[in-house]
């Protein structure tokens, strides 16, 4: 039966489903990515371990705290619309763009929170090709309508976080657990290439990597609290943020979408200088 | 409805799309000049797409540019991050989009070469990104190749042994290499080419004609595209 | 006429007994084709001169923001007129008798066809601070904005104290920049992913109408580099100039190369 297939054998091993997630095996294009990495080994800035390690936690409460919050945002987006999104993916032609109240839409409206919060255009590139590959690879392993309505509503590729947070409700996870792989895929795709590339002891990397167990639950912590951190702080007569789209009066409208410009934006204006380099970079190794 | 109804494309679905051709082999041994000579030879009769997987970026993908074999706009470089046999092999998600790319902007296309980046003997085409494969040794790594074997060797549908030309410079007895080859092969075919001398390779491109021909044959003549795949 | 400026001298911190909460307007009124400065409301340490048609500079008259301070600028720039915005100073941002944040938040609204300029000098972070600053830049559809951010992380030879900078820049509604940066926190200090080992930090917003990329939404336009310093094209009709640097010298030099970059308009 379809439905069966739709419900999908993970959906009842939440955990698994985070582990075959976040595994970097996971056939999804993530291997051939740096994160910056390359362009920091080339420059210099990373040598070894010990600006590796700088390297890595700088990355993780920035570029992995947004990555973990749009993870999150995306799951409880997917989570929340599975059979209203079941039904509008039959009828819906999905060509309409903007602040509309269809869940293409409002797939495009996360996805457009995310590229305000990606100020690199090679960035964007990279996070666009990696949700394409994601997307792919996710209808095939978790079946799911929300992937199919999501492939159509960005067809040429959502960001890499909001594919992540699509896949990961596909496959039974929750929003935490979206969060958590995000973050973990913010640190280990750099610290593998820098293992490649400055052959650096791997066991040594792990290690680094373990140090930071702390800080990626505290990342997907905070980007859950972020759900729901509608006012980020009390400004007196008006929140500092305020609700989405007041200027065309489209405040109210979806259930979570005033949520979504609160999330976290954390800058790594480095990392952008490094993207930007490593692009226009004719010798390398990693595409990002 | 099922979840791939809309993916014509995906890997395990053969019909209607082109056929899929690795291009393996170590370092140097000539896979580039091989899709140039292919490009060459099967250009005027054939839709052709090739994708390269390079070390180092594009400069496989700007040599066949400037080979001006094929439209440059039908080459795409895919990087591969010090891996180039886990992007043919374990992870093909890049090298699927590439080709996916391709036979959106070109499509429908007959066949879609992707040449792995030069790697050992152990790398191997994934099923999922390639219907068939050749794999290209050269006889300057000495007659011995071939017996040692290796997935590659072993297992691709075709074998191709290039730069016969060097044979006597390397003392390399092409006799040797045919015997051992055909021994691992198990009657998967074997082919001698210099293609500095045949700049067209015409053994290799009349044996990929022959299975672009049976590969439409069998695959767009049994299916039906207006019937739902999995209702 | 342009008005001389008069900087009293700020009170110390010590002169300074509590905290405060200040707010400061300006809005701008379109007459007869010119710019009118319909308000121009002070309140201490928050003062704003006009200085020339149409530009306005703040002149800090009290020490700080210290800890517990909110102060807020309201910028009201009302359709079809243009105004700029300046400082007479650097922002030293100070620890005050209260241990809360000091919070510096800016509300500004461009209407339709209007057009602001909002360069002040850079805001430092002095050791021990611990300062909030949000940005909340509301466009219209055909708004014109230019619009940097400076900090500097200490006075010389000074650690920074702890500083959280958000902006958030939309156009008609929709988000174009949202982007908070971070000092003084453990995790980015000396990280080569954030900051490396730059000692300022800027950020320039060129936007308009001038910038948009909607015609061409398919591909990215290419960013423009150079040492220390970049013109990112964002998604939306806008550049982001960014530089990094040792010294405040260093950075205006860095980020008015990235802003004469990030000026031209994408080709049509």
């Amino acid at each position: 039966m379809q439905n069966d297939r739709r419900k999908g054998g993970m959906r009842g091993s939440p955990d698994a489903a985070l582990l075959l997630l976040a595994d970097s095996r996971l056939p999804a294009g993530g291997h051939a990515h740096s994160g910056g990495a390359e362009e920091a080994v080339r420059l210099g800035t990373i040598t070894g371990p010990e600006d590796l390690a700088r390297f890595l936690r700088g990355r993780l409460a920035t570029a992995g705290l947004v990555s973990a919050a749009l993870a999150a945002a995306a799951c409880e987006l997917a989570s929340a619309g599975h059979d209203e999104q079941a039904a509008a993916h039959d009828e819906q032609t999905g060509g309409r763009d903007g602040q509309s109240d269809d869940p293409a839409g409002r797939w495009r409206q996360l996805d457009a929170e995310a590229d305000a919060r990606t100020a690199s255009p090679a960035q964007r590139e990279a996070s666009r090709v990696q949700g394409r590959l994601l997307i792919r690879s996710a209808r095939r392993i978790w079946p799911s309508p929300v992937l199919d309505l999501l492939a159509k509503a960005v067809p040429n590729g959502v960001h890499h976080p909001i594919a992540l947070g699509a896949a990961a409700a596909s496959a039974g996870c929750d929003p935490y657990q979206s969060a958590l792989a995000a973050a973990y895929n913010a640190v280990t795709g750099p610290a593998t290439a820098a293992v490649r590339l400055l052959g650096l002891d791997p066991v040594t990397v792990h290690r680094l990597l373990a140090d930071l167990a702390p800080a990626l639950n505290d990342a997907a912590h905070a980007a859950c609290a972020s759900l729901i951190d509608d006012v980020v702080m009390e400004p007196g007569a008006a929140d500092p943020f305020g609700p989405y789209g007041t200027a065309n009066g489209d405040a109210k409208g979806s259930t979570r979408g005033p949520g979504w410009p609160a999330l976290p934006g954390h800058a790594a204006p480095a990392l952008d200088l490094l993207a930007e380099g490593h692009h226009s970079n004719t010798m390398k190794l990693f595409v990002s | 409805m099922g979840a791939n109804h809309d993916d014509h494309h995906d890997a395990a679905d053969p019909h209607g799309r082109a056929l899929r051709l690795g291009i393996g082999g170590p370092v140097g041994s000539g896979k580039t000049a091989l899709v140039a000579a292919l490009c060459r030879s099967l250009g005027p009769s054939m839709r052709l797409g090739v994708v390269t997987n390079d070390i180092y970026t594009t400069e496989d993908a700007e040599f066949l540019r400037r080979a001006g074999v094929l439209d440059p706009e039908r080459i795409l470089a895919v990087q591969t991050g010090c891996c180039p046999h886990t992007a043919i092999r374990d992870d093909i998600a890049a090298n699927i989009d590439a080709v996916e790319t391709l036979e959106e902007r070109f499509g429908p296309l007959d066949l879609v070469i992707v040449e792995s980046g030069g790697d050992n003997l152990t790398a191997t085409f994934s099923r999922g990104l390639a219907d068939r494969q050749i794999f290209v040794l050269d006889v300057s790594g000495g007659d011995k190749v071939p017996r040692k074997g290796g997935p590659g060797v072993t297992t691709a549908d075709l074998l191709v042994i290039n730069k016969t030309d060097l044979a006597p410079l390397v003392g390399a007895d092409l006799t040797v290499m045919s015997r051992d080859a055909a021994a691992v092969r198990e009657g998967r075919p074997v082919l001698f080419t210099s293609i500095r001398e045949d700049r067209s390779a015409h053994s290799v491109a009349e044996w990929v004609t022959s299975l672009v021909g049976s590969w439409h044959h069998q695959n767009d003549h049994t299916h039906d595209h207006s019937a739902p795949t999995n209702a | 006429m342009t008005t001389p400026l008069l900087s009293p001298a700020p009170p110390s911190p010590a002169e300074r007994a509590a905290a405060v909460t200040a707010r400061a307007v300006i809005a701008t009124r379109a007459s007869g084709g010119h710019t009118r400065l319909e308000t121009l409301r002070s309140e201490p340490p928050l003062t704003v001169r006009q200085t020339g048609p149409g530009l306005v500079h703040l002149v800090s008259t009290g020490a700080g923001p210290l800890g517990g301070d909110r102060l807020t600028l309201v910028i009201d720039v009302a359709p079809g007129t243009a105004l700029e915005v300046r400082s007479v100073a650097s922002t030293l941002v100070l620890p005050g008798p209260s241990p809360a944040d000091s919070l510096m938040m800016i509300d500004a609204h461009v209407g339709a066809g209007a057009s602001l300029r909002f360069t002040p000098e850079p805001t430092v972070l002095a050791a021990g601070c611990s300062h909030r600053m949000a940005v909340r830049l509301s466009l219209a559809e055909d708004a014109t904005v230019f619009w940097r951010e400076e900090i500097v992380f200490g006075r010389h030879g000074e650690r920074p104290g702890r500083c959280r900078a958000r902006f958030d820049a939309t156009v008609a509604g929709r988000p174009l920049l949202r982007q908070e940066l971070v000092v003084g926190h453990p995790e980015v200090e000396g990280s080569p992913a954030v900051y490396g080992d730059a000692r300022c930090v800027g950020s320039t917003l060129v936007a308009g109408p001038a910038w948009d990329a909607a015609h061409d939404s398919k591909r990215e336009r290419r960013a423009t580099i150079g040492a220390g310093w970049a013109a990112l094209p964002l998604a939306g009709p806008g550049v982001l100039a960014s530089a990094l640097a040792q010294d405040t010298v260093e950075l205006r030099a860095r980020l008015g190369r990235a802003e004469q970059a990030a000026a031209v308009p994408p080709e049509r």
